[in-house]
């Protein structure tokens, strides 16, 4: 279910690693619109681990889990955060 | 039993490859691929070079620098990731051209991480075996065509960032070989895989290398100082501590990226990046034999890497 105040703290988040404008469009791919490099993504999940205090396992380090907004916002409500 | 890093060698071959000269040739700009990687130049071996003449010269710098003989190895391992497939393996030309009859030669065919394991291996095996011979060797510029049957295309991504050369390091359960020289004892090290992103860098040994850069690099942030942190609590030292980090040199962005997470200075993590590339399993033992070739021993040194597999690890040595 969307969490307005989740978005909010994600786009928080993501203004804080990135200064690139961020993608209107939840859905479109934050690498392919060079929001995000190789560099910024450990950044990206370093700062979603300390904003929603919780630990990304090693096993779910795969970009394409980071690869849109709505795809970060859908593993934070899988992992209750 | 314990086992000792006496002496480390090198080669790299003579010709130079300038951003200016790849970025020409796969259209990216010099200052671009100087800025994602930390690469000025790398080297690139003729085409009748191959991994076993690579690591047949380092081998002889390494005996040349413990002022050994190869006659005297009990066992060679040779790490590569672009030895030819198929079998046998580079190691068993490499230990023919050494002269050796007899003598057993492991390969370890594994990119990047490679001369780590070697290393661990051999820590293991010199007190059965007696003196071993550890060889990262990479003909990594023969792996980026992505039209090998045809007209000549190098794959952007992968071309700028490696290049070729050859590493070796001579582990003994011995404390001495010379009465004049000291070494280092290997003290720990922790080896890990990981394997369900295997297919995020890999060699079919046909077509071109695969990376996909998000995911190493990924990963690689992440292992590479856990391994680290893992071998030194064992041994309980602290980062701050250790003398140097000699890590494989993949990308100058993430040896940075791991001093900041170990909590140390980058100019405590030894890089000769600029200047060969990304040498896959051979960039470890390049990198000590330079440091080494300036630094007798003289405190705790932690060697690190992190490759295709995924396979990554640390070993810890102290000074003796």
């Amino acid at each position: 279910m969307p969490d307005p105040t989740r978005r909010q703290r994600l786009l928080s988040v993501l203004g804080k690693v990135t200064t690139a404008q961020i993608p209107s469009d939840d859905s479109e791919s934050l690498f392919e619109s060079g929001l995000l490099d190789s560099f910024a993504l450990p950044d990206l999940v370093a700062a979603i681990e300390e904003e929603f205090s919780i630990k990304v396992p090693d096993r779910d380090l795969n970009p394409r889990k980071f690869d849109s907004v709505a795809r970060i916002e859908a593993y934070l409500e899988e992992h209750g955060a | 039993m314990p086992a000792f890093l006496h002496a480390f060698g090198a080669h790299v071959p003579e010709r130079i490859v300038t951003n200016e000269e790849i970025g020409a040739r796969v259209g990216k700009a010099p200052a671009w691929i100087e800025s994602v990687s930390g690469i000025r130049e790398r080297r690139w071996a003729a085409e009748d070079t191959s991994v076993v003449d690579l690591a047949v010269a380092c081998a002889q710098d390494c005996l040349r620098n413990a002022g050994a003989e190869a006659s005297s190895l009990g066992m060679i391992i040779v790490a590569s990731g672009s030895g030819a497939r198929g079998f046998p393996g580079p190691a068993a030309a490499v230990a023919a051209q050494l002269g050796l009859e007899g003598t057993p030669a492991l390969d370890v065919p594994m990119a990047s991480a490679g001369s780590l394991f070697g290393l661990a291996i051999a820590a293991k095996m010199a007190d059965t075996f007696g003196d071993v011979l550890v060889i990262g060797a990479e003909k990594m510029s023969a792996l980026f065509d992505i039209h090998p049957e045809g007209a000549s295309k190098l794959d952007a991504n992968t071309a700028v960032l490696f290049g070729d050369g050859a590493g070796a390091a001579l582990v003994s359960a011995r404390p001495q070989l010379d009465a004049n020289k000291r070494c280092w004892e290997i003290l720990d090290a922790a080896l890990h895989t990981d394997g369900q992103f295997r297919e995020d860098l890999a060699w079919d040994g046909s077509s071109a290398l695969r990376m996909n850069g998000l995911s190493v690099i990924l990963q690689a942030s992440r292992k590479i100082p856990a391994a680290i942190s893992e071998v030194l609590a064992r041994q309980n030292v602290a980062a701050c501590d250790v003398q140097v980090f000699l890590l494989h040199q993949a990308n100058q962005n993430l040896l940075v990226r791991v001093a900041k997470a170990l909590g140390v200075a980058p100019e405590k993590v030894f890089s000769n990046v600029a200047r060969y590339g990304n040498t896959s399993s051979a960039s470890m033992l390049i990198a000590a034999a330079e440091w080494a070739s300036r630094n007798p021993p003289s405190g705790d040194i932690v060697f690190g890497a992190f490759g295709a597999g995924f396979h990554w690890g640390a070993l810890l040595a102290r000074s003796r």
